[in-house]
């Protein structure tokens, strides 16, 4: 062993050597010579960062490891995942439960973590609904979604769910005006009168339940994007919006005409105080809250039916408008809480403002007028320009050195840029068409400026082709340095958007690792087999059923007729880390099962022809697990065969003695 | 010559990163027949197996406590796998288990399988019979305590 490792040794050296003498020539080796090895993880090796990914369209959030790119888990949120029963299982439907009924596709957007003191704090991580409004809390323990609230007078929750510096909010703007109230049924051409936005500011409570504190009725325009203050701004909110023209048909053109469009400055320190001296309306709405139970394994679905609105055009000083040219998209406040970056996706340069004369404008108010009611800052609050720094900007963040990193649509690339001087300082291209950037950390008080990952849109010649629908992808750079450097790409699921970063240390010692079996409160549990059982009730057939390496108890069923309803309530007595069982029984219309340790999951199944139907494990769990599987027999209606469970018994032995419990 | 040049940059990164796998490789080769254990103990006890259990005491009569205990977890956590009688199902059964180990060796077996798998003769011996790694079924110290016991009430201890 010893000489064949030296030969491999010297095998490998004279390789090493021939490789090193060859330069790799030409951009698109940049990635492959000269830096690779920085986002080399060995096997067996943990990366140094977890990345929580939006998974767009695929309404679904995805985790990565940085900086190998290596995909660990998908983690379904707002659309059924049948790799993970999610949606699908009794327990978990009513999380996708909303005041419309079972939406089992959204388009998620956003991810923001939970801090303290403006640094990320690795409890939850949170995604925003698009679509139907809502915005879903992450327990970053089992990498799973324990919270999902739905958002009333909202449509499109597109500026969410982004968070203040001690997780007291976070906020959800509508992209959507639209009528709000008891008439909602106007022409669509009288946006100007009948349309409306609105921003939900959510509290998170000390265990992370999350509530609507109150809503801030605003002037009908697109929100955009958001960012809380950090630090000297903490008790304010930023908005960056569009359609200032109030366009309510091809805003392609008709929300573009404008020069200048707007940031929303929100006290939102203000707005509690009013809610506090009782200024708000309570008005009768509905919406769904649906949370998890990590003890019965179930979700419940509950529609609240209240929610408190302030109105800033009445209570002045809450907000103000900020003008920012063009369309402003990204709205990203620094670490140091001063500087306000505003994109204007048309513009050719990069506004910046500063929190200190946002204030003193307003104490000396500096207003050009109002806008639905709120006043209009002027010019007075902006710190500087970026001039010349690319096409399209779209979105900032920051390494905590002073500098900022943009991403630019139009041109494809990533600018850096220093924050107080606003000189450009590096730029590189990514491939192709970059929306979101992230920095570890970036968002908040503490970046860790190792890393910028872009978010591309468009891939075309990068991978292999897969025909019409090609994968977006994530470009890693390297920004310890004073140039950026690519050093890998990697596909992604779904479109991301805006994605989060946060060190491995964070979490990864908190992982859940197994359902203690003891804790498991389900109403169907089988705390072993000695508890596994079928029970009738009506036409409704309970199948108390456990399930180990590698079998099921019961996995001889008989008894069930034409009319009845099957849930099979499976227990997984395993409590060992990393052994899931899985259950799908033939025909069945919703799909399969899969179960953690110590975790109960129901299947329901209605069949609707007789015969013998087999079941069995789908998720592989030992070398026996082709064995892993029971018959269960469906008769006429109106049959008289008994009601019949057993295992292990066999023919004669089984039907004599009916393990009726 | 592209296509060398790919191969050869490969091999080349393996190489570079090679070092620390293998290292890591031979400590693990190194770990699983230690001449002498971290505390100095001379070389792997087959009877007392790898695990925390040095020396569990044992009395005479059985305690019932323990035992009825035991039972519970039996229940919940072993009975899908283990008969009372000796009649193998997933594993084997359990009359007799307490005259063929010592209390340690089962108390260490059932709270660190893996590693009695990946080292113990007996265990590994077991394994080539049955083909099914038992689960590590999380038991806590007294857990494992209890089930010995009602091993031992099974074993007709009185």
């Amino acid at each position: 062993m010893n000489s064949s490792k030296r030969m491999l040794t010297i095998l490998l050296a004279a390789a090493a050597l021939q490789w090193m003498s060859c330069k790799p020539k030409g951009a698109s080796n940049a990635a492959a010579g000269g830096s690779a090895e920085k986002a080399y993880v060995a096997p067996g090796k943990y990366d140094e960062f977890y990345n929580f990914v939006s998974g767009g369209f695929s309404g679904q959030m995805s985790v990565y490891g940085l900086p190998s790119g290596r995909l660990f888990r998908v983690i379904p949120v707002f659309s059924v995942d049948p790799e993970k029963g999610w949606g699908y299982s009794e327990e978990s439907k009513p999380m996708l439960m909303t005041s419309n009924g079972f939406v089992p596709w959204d388009d998620l957007h956003h991810i923001s973590f939970s801090q303290t003191n403006g640094e990320i704090d690795g409890r939850w991580t949170f995604g925003n609904a698009n679509n139907t409004p809502r915005v879903a809390r992450i327990d970053n323990t089992t990498f799973r979604t324990a919270e999902i609230i739905e958002l009333p007078n909202s449509a499109g929750n597109h500026s969410s769910p982004f968070i203040t510096e001690n997780s007291e909010y976070l906020v959800a703007g509508t992209r959507f005006s639209v009528p709000i109230g008891d008439n909602t049924d106007v022409p669509i051409s009288s946006y100007k009168e009948n349309f409306k936005g609105t921003i939900s500011f959510i509290s998170i409570a000390k265990e992370g339940d999350m509530d609507i504190a109150f809503q801030l009725l605003l002037p009908g325009v697109n929100f955009d994007l958001s960012r809380a203050g950090k630090g000297p701004s903490h008790g304010w909110f930023f908005f960056s919006c569009y359609n200032s023209e109030q366009a309510n048909t091809l805003l392609e053109v008709n929300a573009s005409q404008r020069d200048k469009d707007f940031i929303l400055a929100v006290n939102w320190k203000k707005a509690e105080e009013y809610l506090k001296a009782g200024k708000g309306i309570k008005q009768k709405v509905r919406y769904a809250h649906n949370k998890w139970d990590e003890k019965t394994h179930t979700a419940k679905h509950e529609i609240r039916t209240e929610v408190t609105v302030l109105d800033p055009a009445i209570l002045k000083d809450i907000c103000y408008f900020i003008p920012c040219p063009k369309s402003p998209h990204g709205c990203d406040t620094d670490p140091t809480g001063e500087y306000i970056v505003g994109s204007g996706k048309l513009a050719a340069v990069i506004p910046v403002f500063s929190f200190t004369k946002i204030q003193k404008a307003i104490a000396d108010k500096k207003y050009d007028g109002e806008f639905g009611g709120i006043p209009v800052i002027n010019e007075a609050a902006l710190h500087g320009e970026v001039q010349k720094p690319g096409l399209g900007p779209l979105h900032t963040e920051f390494d905590g050195n002073g500098n900022a990193y943009t991403s630019f649509f139009v041109s494809s690339e990533i600018v850096k840029w220093n924050v107080k001087d606003l000189k450009v300082l590096d730029r590189v291209p990514t491939y192709y068409s970059i929306g979101h950037l992230s920095i570890p950390g970036g968002d908040t008080r503490k970046p860790w400026g190792k890393y910028v990952v872009a978010y591309n849109k468009i891939t075309k010649d990068r991978y292999l082709p897969t025909g019409p629908e090609l994968t977006q992808s994530a470009q890693i750079f390297d920004i310890s340095g004073d140039k950026m450097q690519l050093i890998l790409d990697f596909p992604t699921i779904g479109e991301p958007h805006y994605a989060g970063s946060m060190p491995a240390s964070l979490i990864k010692g908190k992982s859940v690792k197994i359902y203690k079996i003891d804790e498991n409160k389900h109403p169907y549990v089988a705390k072993g087999e000695k508890e596994s059982k079928v029970v009738r009730e009506g036409n409704k057939i309970h199948v108390y059923m456990t399930s180990i390496r590698s079998h099921f108890a019961p996995d001889n069923i008989e008894g069930i007729k034409l009319g009845d309803e099957v849930y099979f309530h499976v227990t997984n007595l395993e409590q060992d880390w990393d052994v899931p069982h899985g259950f799908a029984v033939k025909g069945a219309l919703n799909a399969e099962l899969l179960i953690m340790p110590g975790e109960t999951s129901t299947l329901k199944w209605v069949p609707e022809k007789t015969g013998v139907y087999p079941f069995y494990c789908t998720d592989f769990c030992s070398a026996l697990h082709q064995e892993m599987q029971g018959y269960i027999r469906v008769s006429p209606a109106g049959s008289n065969v008994p009601l019949t469970f057993s295992l292990g018994k066999q023919g004669a032995d089984a039907a004599e003695k009916p393990a009726s419990k | 010559m592209k296509k060398m040049l790919i191969v050869f940059s490969f091999l080349a990164f393996v190489y570079a990163c090679g070092n620390q796998s293998s290292s890591n490789a031979s400590t693990g080769s190194e770990t699983t027949s230690p001449a002498t254990t971290e505390n100095g103990n001379p070389s792997y006890d087959p009877e007392r197996g790898a695990g925390k259990f040095t020396n569990v005491e044992v009395k005479p009569e059985l305690d019932k406590a323990m035992a009825e205990a035991g039972l519970k977890v039996y229940d919940v956590k072993c009975g899908s796998c283990h008969k009372l009688t000796d009649e193998k199902l997933v594993g084997p059964g359990w009359k007799g288990v307490t005259t063929r180990h010592k209390p340690e060796w089962i108390m260490n077996f059932v709270t660190n399988v893996d590693e009695m798998l990946d080292k113990d003769p007996k265990a590994m011996a077991q394994l080539e019979i049955c083909l099914v790694r038992m689960p590590n079924q999380n038991l806590t110290d007294d857990d494992a305590r209890h089930v010995y016991e009602f091993m031992r009430k099974n074993d007709g201890v009185k």
